[in-house]
């Protein structure tokens, strides 16, 4: 009776927009602690940074269009490496669409720079501006242009700018983060559904290694190998993630049907489907599969996000309306949450529990094609220990193990949560032993901090 | 026995929750010797109380005293040393461990280390000799029955010097033959000089064995009388706040053809050969004593059990249930005995409570319609006056009344045509009960087949058309005219 009419009093009085915050700090109090984490290691590694490549590009032609108008007499010059010949060929592109003409490119050392610098002067021309990379403008032989090569004209040293940001929010980064993370966030859907049962999950990192193992010989054995095509590598990875639902289907069974508790069902299974992985392998790592396998794990769609990423979003928004807005979703939370008085009334506990297991094995199915297509090869070794990783997301998420409460994208904070520890201490070079006992504290914490939360509530 | 002064003092006791006062200046005492009934309203501030006077909540003001000694109960501890004992409704025993094991739990006799286990069995036995009871010392606490559990507890209390034991609904769970024993017990008790504390919502018990009676209402306290110069009327009055006309609604019946219609059913030696029929807008009353088959038949019936042999029909047609989901599909809705356990997701919010059973005309392409849930529940949140903050809110954080009124409201929505009601009104208080009595002849008005399982015999006289007696899963007698009939006429037949 108290904390039902204490809540009543307190979000009568409070301002709509503090009632939306104070919802979101209840359901995700994680996503602080992980802004939290962003934010220190942010600070952590604020350090100059000096685009290249394509970015340093478009930013000297910038300074160049803007320093000395339409039709500036430009030389380029980089070394011979292959961020900077990037670099210098997209200048290039840039400056001869713009108008700029570019008397030559320099890709190389010193002496090659100085001979170029000789045959403009040879030839007579003049020179506005000399476009190099920051390594190249430090070259010497710039140093005293006016002396060196008098008849030059008064070319200007035009080099990318520096500036200071986090490595940690480099675009690159945090798109590595997402990709770093998304198998065990795809697998974290299943088992944060598992879990909300009351049930728990451990077969889901052997089934990474079977399914990754049974995706590549799928496509060595039956789809041509490394003349595969799209279609029968499709084929090939729907193969491994059914196979994969039909042991997460025996599971069910042996649960709902037998009755045997689900963390010996799935202990048994993780074994099962380690040794079937091994047997399948023989021992070894299949590698015999196309250049374009990797486009699932490592290819770049919309917006140059990873499709794996993509396929991450796009099954968590999926999640996400099923366990909030659907009738299967309200029967999955309410089995955990009392399973007797689900059933008497009139739930189908049963084939509830079967879809939970069904749909991990799946997702974790899935997983391991992604995880073969990011390594271009398939493995028995794959997956191993993922299954704590994955309990890990879902628990740092809010999800209760006693099943009943948790939230889908409270399981995909928890995911990235960890990600970002990890990708925190690797870029701040934390040693990786000293990295798994900061994370068992991490997860030790966060729940620690929801009890703490629920007990003040 | 001769009456002391006070052993127990609490005076001027105030206890606030954030939100809500539930305790105001209450005054309350005990003597030595002394059987004192604490009535009240659910949320009239007993519990809150008792849980000052255990040490589970400090008061906010007002004195403890115990033989004129002041005290300050911190914790449980802080009380049970001071020769407190409160024995709740959900006991505090470990299951596994045996009853000798529990009584002496946490205080265990000690010889260098070991665990004197010959002293620890013969003060055991001791205690239920004094207590003028058998019970194994040598079984799994889970093994026993609930009245033998209750007696570990009262054991445990006792083998610590305990000078004031408060007991919760002791009767809750027992048959009437072991509420006699009880109180039999408490009598012993009282001889012994020790002061008991005795909540329940059961008037007659009241009666029986309580020497003196005090009333809360709203945490305050608004009487206290000897047992002797009170009518049940009164105490009635005095819990309510206002006259009630009768304890139980009157109504007139129209009864129709049969509706449902069980025969022959059957299921190991909890129910042998059970048949029985409800007809339209009729409530026919299923009683007998605790364990005589009533709930394992209505189980049986709604398909959460299997079923070895038997035949359910509803309005002449047979019926394959197998499960509850059939038995629902059917048109058959059942509140359980027991809310808690079954009847309601405690951690969830009562809407998703209430949407649970409803959810197959709830949903569209398998998407709840939110709104029309919410507005589905906000009807009969109305109709049945539950009282919620919201319909988010915890079912596990109302009362046992809106409890009740929650499941009721999950069946009502499914529109059944059977609604067998188990112990409708337990721990449910008089005002609560009485709305539950109006839906229910409500219901048989419209034409709904209603059976209803209880152990209170005043209910079932107060509410029954008929009345079937069970006696070890038998139907052992049937009063076709329960407005005649006696509740001595029910216990010689529920004995058989």
């Amino acid at each position: 009776m108290p904390p039902g009419l204490k809540r009543q009093n307190i979000t009568s009085q409070m301002m709509p927009m503090t009632r939306t915050l104070s919802r979101l700090l209840t359901d995700y109090g994680m996503i602080f602690v992980l802004a939290l984490l962003c934010a220190f290691f942010s600070v952590a590694t604020y350090s100059e940074q000096s685009p290249t490549g394509e970015a340093a590009a478009r930013q000297v032609a910038k300074t160049l269009d803007s320093q000395f108008g339409k039709t500036p007499r430009v030389l380029i010059v980089a070394r011979d490496q292959a961020d900077e010949a990037l670099f210098a060929s997209k200048l290039d592109a840039a400056l001869s669409s713009s108008g700029a003409k570019v008397l030559a490119v320099v890709k190389g050392e010193p002496k090659d720079a100085r001979a170029e610098l000789q045959k403009i002067v040879a030839s007579g021309e003049s020179l506005d501006a000399i476009a190099g990379t920051r390594a190249t403008a430090a070259w010497l032989v710039f140093a005293d242009l006016k002396a060196d090569f008098p008849k030059l004209g008064d070319p200007q040293l035009v080099q990318p700018r520096t500036e200071k940001w986090p490595n940690f929010l480099k675009s690159e980064n945090l798109v590595n983060i997402a990709n770093q993370i998304a198998v065990i966030a795809i697998i974290a859907i299943g088992m944060t559904m598992v879990i909300i049962t009351g049930g728990i999950d451990l077969s889901v990192g052997s089934l990474i290694a079977l399914s990754a193992v049974l995706a590549s010989r799928f496509i060595r054995d039956y789809a041509g190998a490394e003349q595969a095509t799209a279609l029968g590598m499709t084929l090939a990875g729907i193969a491994a993630i059914l196979v994969c639902g039909m042991i997460g289907a025996f599971s069910g069974g042996m649960i709902t049907v037998f009755g045997i508790p689900p963390f010996i069902v799935t202990l048994a299974m993780m074994l099962v489907g380690s040794g079937l992985a091994y047997i399948l392998a023989a021992g070894q790592s299949i590698y015999q599969l196309p250049d374009s396998f990797v486009w699932l794990g490592r290819g770049e769609g919309l917006w140059k996000i990873p499709n794996a990423v993509l396929l991450m979003a796009i099954l968590y928004g999926a999640a996400h309306v099923l366990m909030s807005r659907m009738r299967l979703g309200r029967h999955l939370y309410a089995v955990g949450g009392n399973r007797e008085a689900a059933r008497l009334s009139g739930v189908p506990v049963w084939r509830v529990l079967m879809f939970a297991y069904i749909a991990s094995a799946l997702l974790a199915g899935l997983g391991g094609v992604i995880m073969a297509s990011q390594l271009k090869s398939g493995s028995a070794t794959y997956g191993n220990m993922y299954e704590l990783y994955v309990i890990a997301a879902v628990v740092v998420g809010g999800t209760s193990l006693s099943g009943g409460e948790g939230k889908m994208f409270g399981t995909l904070i928890g995911a990235f949560t960890i990600a970002v520890i990890q990708n925190g201490m690797n870029l701040t070079n934390v040693e990786s032993y000293t990295q798994k006992v900061v994370l068992g504290g991490v997860i030790l914490g966060a729940v620690l901090l929801d009890k703490i939360r629920h007990r003040s509530s | 026995m001769t009456v002391s002064a006070p052993l127990l003092n609490m005076r001027g006791i105030v206890k606030s929750f954030p939100g809500v006062q539930a305790l105001r200046g209450v005054n309350f005492s005990l003597k030595a010797g002394e059987v004192l009934a604490l009535l009240g309203e659910n949320g009239a501030g007993k519990s809150t109380l008792m849980k000052v006077l255990g040490g589970a909540f400090r008061a906010d003001a007002g004195a403890i005293e115990i033989d004129g000694v002041p005290q300050h109960f911190n914790s449980p501890q802080d009380s049970r040393r001071a020769g407190v004992a409160v024995i709740y409704q959900e006991f505090n025993l470990v299951p596994g461990l045996t009853a000798c094991e529990n009584i002496f739990l946490g205080q265990e006799p000690t010889h260098a280390g070991f665990v004197a286990q010959t002293q620890e069995r013969r003060q055991a036995a001791e205690l239920f000799q004094r207590l003028g009871v058998e019970v194994d010392l040598d079984a799994p606490c889970r093994r026993l029955t609930t009245a033998q559990q209750q007696l570990v507890e009262i054991a445990k209390a006792l083998a610590f010097q305990v000078r004031i034991i408060v007991m919760d609904e002791p009767s809750a769970a027992l048959t009437s033959h072991e509420v006699s024993r009880l109180f039999a017990i408490i009598e012993e008790l009282k001889r012994q000089g020790i002061g008991v504390v005795y909540i329940s919502h059961r008037l007659d018990e009241i009666f029986t064995v309580a020497d003196r009676v005090t009333v809360l209402r709203d945490g305050l306290n608004v009487g206290e009388r000897p047992i002797a110069q009170v009518t049940r009327q009164e105490l009635i009055e005095l819990m309510v706040g206002r006259e009630l006309s009768d304890e139980f609604p009157k109504r007139s019946t129209t009864i129709g053809p049969p509706r449902l219609e069980v025969t022959g059913l059957r299921r190991g030696r909890a129910v042998c050969d059970v048949s029985l029929s409800v007809r339209r807008g009729e409530i026919l009353a299923l009683t007998g004593l605790v364990g005589a088959g009533r709930t394992e038949t209505v189980r049986l019936i709604f398909g959460a059990d299997p079923r070895e042999a038997g035949e359910i029909r509803l309005d002449g047609r047979l019926l394959a249930i197998r499960s509850p989901r059939d038995a629902i599909a059917a048109g058959i809705g059942l509140l359980t005995e027991d809310r808690k356990l079954q009847g309601l997701v405690l951690g969830h919010s009562v809407r998703e409570n209430f949407g649970l059973p409803n959810l197959n005309w709830l949903t569209r392409g398998g998407f709840v319609m939110l709104r029309r849930e919410r507005d589905e529940f906000a009807r009969y949140v109305a109709t049945l006056r539950i009282k919620t903050s919201s319909g988010e809110q915890r079912a596990g954080t109302l009362s046992g009344g809106n409890q009740q009124k929650v499941v009721l409201a999950k069946w009502l929505a499914r529109n059944c045509d059977v609604l067998i009601f188990d112990e409708p009104t337990r721990g449910i208080d008089v005002g609560a009960k009485y709305e539950i009595y109006l839906l229910m002849n409500e219901l048989a008005a419209q034409g709904k087949a209603i059976l209803m399982i209880s152990s209170e015999l005043p209910e079932v006289l107060g509410m029954a058309d008929r009345i079937l007696v069970l006696h070890e899963g038998r139907v052992t007698g049937e009063i076709a005219d329960a407005r005649g009939a006696t509740q001595e006429q029910i216990m010689k037949l529920a004995i058989a």
